[in-house]
């Protein structure tokens, strides 16, 4: 059985209080991890400056190289992962053990973590929108007209309290490291796997250990990280994101409640984006915040809903390791009951109906675990509560909705797919304030652009765009 | 952390003579116990009453420690609610009375009629203290929960059993019970701030405290605050600290020690000793901890004030073996309190007696795993 210590600061600590890392099946443990309290993060955060002097040392070009490496040796070496050698193969099935997240899925993932590192160059060059990287190591620089910029980092380090079951979302601290901003990292509990490999291959491609601090552990643990640091991201519930919201120190990650909005001009041609709607639901088996959970049209509904329901109906469990497997499990067999439970009440309501009825029972439960089949709801007006709630798990509500009310009744939206040609229509959702990305056009909510700033631009959140002015000193005061 | 499948070593033939005495003394101490709580004349109205439900005469059917697990296991609901009077034997009719609570974040709290018996405990324990490190004399800081809580009081009267004087800060946990539960962590950061200000300004104002108790998560914080400050828990005068609770684990131990207190005493200049105990049982004290002894704590209960036990999961009348793990039941046996047998919200490892505490112990102890989930824990 693996045993994946803490890391402070680049050293391994040797904790005396472990937490097993069970197989989500079979209840049996197959890691177990060294936890550290509040005191010993607290202590180390007092000397995070250190990390961002270690990075500082290396220039940001060579770390970018750094980083291409590491996307190599994360995504396809063997490397030293806790006290044992991890090969790719042990941390998909590792992954795949402890999320319930079927395998392939896992390497999906893992693919999609080695693309965002290997091009980091290209995407601090959009999110920064073609700054010059030195500036941000400087503090300030040439902008190129003759205008001085300074950007002046607002932090040492980035804190992340990481979530337990959602591997693809580490894309989101990755930059950090090129930007010489080093790593306070709460890994979670059921998934420790990739910031404990991503971390091992960055340190193995040259980035000083220094730079990155692991510390599993407690609530205590975590609280400790975001209290003590200026900047940190941390990933939850909708009342996570509504704990921290206005917080300038956190920035929260939770629901994203995404949607796919068919416009009056296309909706009787509605067939034609039916794959798109699939993916969006089904992809990643549900449990995104990019994943598509409300698709609003006018008109056609009901057939729309019955369409995908047909689709995604009939999946159903199967082994994690078979390739058509499309369902994560609920490691936490009580977190599919309530969940279920919730959607019984949502159904409940005058207005709602279960398109998936007859496609067979939807919790299936098993000795360690649970599973929810898809399931697709219509709701015959956006006022009914399913039009707003998002699950962990392939679960889409079609609201029927005039054209004209959408954008001011479809709420927070992170991924906004606006299928239409109509300009008038374009144009409005372009000004919504609701829609975070926006996609124009038959995109799936799931498939991301990574040329394209993500929700809550890194380079703004760690970096304060500043005045910076510089006159000459007098000749006199030089003596 | 079981150690099911190791062996553990033989007893000492002298631990095991004495451990033998011990339990004499635990059996006519149960005695003496059971009489008074049950005759009519000195019992508490509670007990009297409880007797008729009995399918026993507890004054002719207990004759030893172990014939306590004729009674039905303590409720701690008993305690919730009045009237307070019922809990006082008419043997104390007359002495003036003490209430110290405990829980009561939601709903009623319980609460526990107290007399002496907190007294008694922390001289007991004081007798423990090493002086080179808790100097007689020396002033004491409470960092730790105020209100109806019985520690207070109880940490008042060891400094002044020792000859000094006693400076507390005000911590209600009830309310960072409900900061943790509302999310308002902001609130509970502030909270702490004031909590550890206050104790700051005591310590740094010339009172001359060389002496403290703290909840390991307040005795962080300080050190924190006092290293902000430019100085150290052992700069500005602390030689001996004792903390308590199930936080109080080996990893914690060794972080305080390595981290917060400069070292193990003989370097760093502080003593720090765990305690584990509740509003029923009193203090139980710990075996020496040491980094050679990978800093396992161990605790032994003030027998036969009162009792700890480790039992099974599935019969809570069957100790486990030595090195096993088990849930804790303690029994209080004193003449203001009677427990005979109370499920605790703790699980741990059955320890053998030793040179000092010539009776069983409890290692390891944390939440109970079968209840972990529904508590808070680390309030203060």
């Amino acid at each position: 059985m693996i045993t994946l210590n803490p890391l402070r600061w680049g050293k391994q600590y040797d904790s005396l209080d472990f937490n097993d890392v069970v197989h989500f099946d079979t209840g049996e443990p197959i890691a177990r991890i060294g936890t550290v309290g509040g005191g010993i993060v607290g202590r180390d955060m007092r000397v995070a400056h250190k990390a961002r002097e270690a990075l500082l040392e290396v220039p940001t070009n060579e770390l970018l190289q750094m980083c291409r490496k590491a996307a190599e040796l994360f995504e396809k070496e063997t490397l030293p992962v806790g006290d044992s050698q991890q090969t790719v193969d042990d941390f998909i099935h590792q992954q795949s053990a402890s999320t319930g997240l079927p395998e392939h899925m896992c390497r999906s993932n893992m693919t999609k973590n080695s693309f965002v590192l290997s091009n980091m160059e290209q995407i601090l060059d959009c999110l920064t929108r073609g700054l010059d990287l030195s500036i941000l190591s400087n503090g300030y620089g040439e902008e190129g007209r003759g205008v001085t910029v300074s950007y002046q980092a607002q932090t040492p380090i980035l804190g992340a309290i990481l979530p337990n079951n959602s591997p693809g979302v580490h894309t989101l601290w990755l930059p950090a490291i090129p930007m010489q901003i080093g790593l306070a990292l709460k890994p979670g509990s059921q998934e420790p796997w990739t910031p404990y490999r991503m971390v091992s291959a960055f340190i193995e491609a040259g980035v000083p250990s220094a730079a990155f601090g692991l510390y599993p552990g407690g609530h205590d643990a975590g609280g400790a990280i975001m209290a003590k640091t200026a900047r940190s991201m941390i990933f939850g519930s909708a009342q996570t994101v509504a704990q921290h919201a206005g917080n300038p120190k956190v920035q929260p990650h939770g629901p994203g409640f995404s949607k796919i909005l068919l416009g009056d001009d296309i909706v009787d041609d509605w067939e034609m984006f039916l794959d798109v709607m699939v993916e969006s639901v089904l992809s990643n088996s549900g449990r995104s915040c990019i994943n598509c959970s409300g698709i609003w049209a006018s008109r056609h509904t009901k057939e729309i809903a019955a369409a995908i329901a047909e689709r995604i109906g009939p999946v159903d469990v199967r082994p994690p390791s078979d390739p058509d497997a499309q369902l994560a499990a609920f490691t936490v067999p009580a977190m599919a009951t309530g969940t279920h439970a919730m959607v019984q009440q949502d159904l409940a309501e005058s207005g709602v109906t279960d398109m998936t009825a007859e496609y067979g029972e939807k919790l299936i439960e098993r000795e360690h675990c649970a599973y929810l089949r898809p399931m697709v709801v219509h709701a015959d007006s956006p006022d009914r509560g399913v039009a707003s709630k998002e699950y962990m798990f392939p679960f889409v509500s079609v609201v029927e909705c005039p054209q004209e009310q959408m954008l001011s009744r479809i709420g927070t939206t992170l991924v906004g797919t606006v299928i239409t040609s109509d300009e008038k229509f374009i144009q409005d959702a372009s000004r919504c304030v609701d829609i975070d990305r926006l996609n124009i056009g038959p995109l799936p909510t799931n498939r991301l652009n990574w040329l394209q700033p993500h929700e809550g631009n890194i380079i703004e959140f760690l970096f304060a765009n500043r005045a910076y002015q510089i006159a000459p000193m007098p000749a006199a005061a030089n003596v | 952390m079981s150690l099911v499948g190791d062996t553990p070593a033989p007893i000492d033939p002298q631990v095991q003579a004495a451990a033998d005495q011990a339990l004499d003394q635990l059996n006519e101490h149960t005695l003496k116990t059971v009489h008074w709580h049950f005759s009519e004349d000195t019992g508490s109205p509670f007990w009297l009453e409880k007797k008729a439900e009995l399918n026993f005469d507890p004054l002719k059917d207990v004759q030893s420690f172990d014939d306590l697990k004729k009674f039905p296991l303590f409720e701690d609901e008993w305690l919730r609610g009045g009237p307070i009077r019922r809990w006082v034997p008419k043997g104390h009719a007359e002495k003036p009375v003490y209430v110290f609570e405990t829980g009561g974040t939601t709903g009623i709290p319980k609460s526990r009629m107290v007399i002496e018996d907190h007294w008694k405990d922390y001289e007991l324990f004081s007798d423990t203290l090493p002086d080179e490190y808790f100097p007689k004399g020396a002033n004491w800081l409470m960092l730790g929960p105020s209100g109806p809580r019985r520690l207070r009081l109880a940490v008042e009267h060891l400094a002044q059993h020792r000859g000094g004087i006693c400076f507390c800060i005000d911590l209600d946990p009830r309310w960072v019970v409900k900061l943790i539960k509302k999310g308002w962590m902001d609130h509970l950061e502030e909270y702490k701030k004031h909590c550890i200000d206050q104790a700051v300004t005591i310590l740094t104002a010339g009172h001359d405290v060389q002496c403290m108790f703290a909840t390991p998560k307040l005795l962080e914080s300080l050190g924190d605050a006092l290293e902000e400050k430019g100085t150290s828990l052992a700069e500005v005068g602390i030689k001996g600290i004792f903390s308590g609770g199930t936080e109080f684990t080996p990893q914690w131990t060794r972080f305080a020690v390595e981290e917060l207190l400069g070292g193990p005493p003989e370097e760093g200049g502080v003593f720090m000793t765990p305690t584990y105990g509740n509003t029923l049982m009193g203090l139980a004290c710990s075996k020496p901890i040491s980094a050679a002894d990978g800093y396992k704590i161990s605790y032994y209960a003030p027998q036969p004030r009162a009792v700890t036990e480790v039992v099974q999961f599935d019969d809570y009348n069957v100790k486990v073996g030595y090195g096993e793990t088990g849930r804790v039941k303690l029994y209080t046996l004193t003449d203001e309190f009677f427990v005979p047998g109370f499920m605790e919200r703790d699980e741990g490892e059955r320890e053998q007696p030793f040179e000092t505490y010539p009776w069983d112990g409890v290692s390891g102890v944390r939440p109970f795993h079968e209840l972990a989930s529904a508590t808070t824990v680390g309030v203060y």
